[in-house]
């Protein structure tokens, strides 16, 4: 069964194109990680998901109808930037003032206790701390006993522990039949938690594919040295000088390390670092186009 | 009906925690009256109550204008906003919610008004005409209500300051709020049955005096509110939160 579904969805602002005809679905029972770097278009995805923006061209499909309708928004739950959570409220005023809107909404105490809130019930969200602050935010997606949860960058600025305990809540949920729609600019969140990867970039879909499938693509190592000639090299993704060093990016450091010696190539002071994500999509965005 | 007063009331307790803004809304027309009505009118019964009424009128006016167009537009620019626009509730009971809000804070605004005209001057009104001027607030509140949810979801914040400010001085001044009535300047008698805020106050004027309202001006009363709810009705749908080009 589908809960979601966009038919070649476009969205322009002015004159930016921030999605280009995407086509996604989610069934029943996923966890979708949706993965790229700032920009890429999530944000705006999981808006025209949640019914918040309307699309400029294609169509949005929620539990079978238009997300901006309020009837079909009732088995979802959306995360709060927690930016955004009002300050002068009390954690359990926001968590009542979110219930009010669901006709069988977990109790606020069985939910603050779930997400580690319980003791801070009456605190100003305020005056929380980030990490509180974001644990509220994604204790809110689950108040309504949503089926599908849209969790947009849940663990961004928690610690390691704080991260690895939501995990499991979240890990939890979908054990129990939930269903995960999650972004995040951390492709170990992603790959601790999804089966499925979908990766955006300049508004597209770069990638829809396993976990495991998507690692091998965006696994980019920088292959960093000094050389003076550098022969044709199979598997360069991009390469770029800076200060006398030479930088290839490939997915296969170790090939690449064999071919440069193979060839007998002159090179000194080798380097060979894991890239961050966002290099590795630019690299993928940049061959891709 | 219960979720939107369950959204009226979180409204309330953001206004209320923060003691300052409460300030603000109650002192500029308790203010107002201390300045310019206490002195210059407060010793003729009649002149004091339709100075009063003008000033409640006043009050009702900027309340709105201010409450809705800079709060709206402010709560816009939140992330949390769009974050309610998720929640399983169309825009009714959000914007009924922020109506009442607004109706509570602006006769809590009136009542230092109210309080100054009973003890500081002549101005008088019995149980009945309170009563009826509760009613006329209410009706006079809906059409700069509107007005003030159209600027807010039509603009971003620093314009919709900007246009509530620029709005509210002209229309009290040319629907001769500051003066008595019938002593306005010839132009602006002539010109004041056209603007909202004539046939506004002419219906708070009616409610506590022996005051006979023009058709003219409670006609156009009727017109603005219509173009003010279909303006609100436009702005709030082609929004869809801050927009960045």
């Amino acid at each position: 069964m589908i809960l979601a579904q966009t038919f070649s969805v476009g969205r322009t602002y002015r004159s930016v194109n921030a999605l280009h005809d995407v086509s996604l679905s989610v069934a029943a029972g996923e966890l979708v990680g949706l993965l790229g770097p700032n920009g890429a278009g999530k944000t705006t995805l999981l808006n025209l998901l949640t019914g918040v923006r309307r699309p400029t061209s294609g169509r949005v499909e929620l539990f079978g109808g238009d997300p901006t309708r309020a009837e079909n928004r009732r088995r979802i739950g959306v995360t709060p930037q927690e930016t955004g959570l009002p300050a002068t409220l009390r954690v359990g005023e926001c968590v009542d003032l979110v219930a009010a809107h669901f006709p069988d909404p977990l109790p606020r105490g069985e939910l603050l206790e779930r997400f580690g809130l319980a003791d801070l019930a009456r605190r100003q969200t305020g005056g929380l701390s980030g990490g509180q602050r974001r644990r509220l935010a994604v204790a809110l997606a689950f108040v309504g006993r949503p089926r599908l949860v849209f969790l947009d960058e849940p663990t961004t600025g928690l610690d390691v522990s704080a991260r690895h305990a939501l995990w499991e809540g979240i890990r939890a949920f979908h054990g129990d039949g939930g269903t995960v729609l999650l972004t995040s600019h951390y492709l170990e969140e992603i790959e601790a938690l999804a089966q499925r990867v979908v990766v955006l970039g300049e508004g597209r879909v770069l990638a829809d594919d396993t976990v495991d499938a998507i690692r091998s693509r965006v696994g980019v190592r920088r292959v960093s040295l000094r050389a003076t000639d550098l022969p044709a090299l199979a598997g360069v993704l991009h390469e770029s000088h800076v200060d006398g060093r030479t930088d290839l990016l490939t997915t296969d450091a170790d090939q690449l390390v064999r071919d440069l010696v193979a060839k007998g190539v002159a090179f000194n002071d080798l380097e060979v670092r894991p890239t961050s994500l966002e290099e590795a999509f630019l690299t993928l965005t940049a061959t891709a186009a | 009906m219960s979720l939107a007063l369950t959204n009226a009331r979180y409204h309330l307790v953001e206004t209320v925690r923060i003691p300052i803004a409460l300030i603000g809304t109650v002192f500029f027309p308790a203010a107002s009256m201390l300045f310019f009505v206490v002195p210059f009118a407060g010793h003729d019964p009649v002149g004091a109550t339709y100075a009063t009424a003008s000033m409640v009128c006043f009050a009702v006016m900027t309340s709105s204008l201010f409450t809705y167009g800079v709060g709206v537009s402010e709560d816009r620019g939140q992330p949390w906003d769009p974050y309610l626009r998720t929640l399983p509730a169309g825009p009714g009971p959000r914007f009924a919610g922020r109506i009442l809000a607004g109706l509570a804070m602006t006769f809590f605004s009136l009542l230092p008004v109210v309080l100054i005209a009973a003890l500081l001057t002549e101005a008088t009104a019995t149980p009945l005409e309170l009563a009826l001027a509760v009613v006329a607030v209410i009706l006079v509140a809906l059409p700069f209500t509107l007005m003030g949810l159209a600027i807010g979801y039509a603009l971003p914040m620093k314009a919709a300051l900007a246009v509530a400010q620029v709005l509210f001085f002209p229309l009290a001044f040319l629907g001769g709020l500051l003066s008595a009535p019938g002593h306005a300047p010839g132009w602006v008698e002539a010109v004041s049955p056209y603007v909202p805020t004539r046939g506004a106050v002419e219906l708070i004027w009616t409610s506590v005096g022996d005051f006979t309202p023009s058709r003219t001006a409670l006609g156009m009363l009727a017109v603005w509110t219509v173009v003010a709810g279909a303006l609100a009705v436009w702005a709030y749908r082609r929004d869809e939160g801050r927009r960045f080009s």
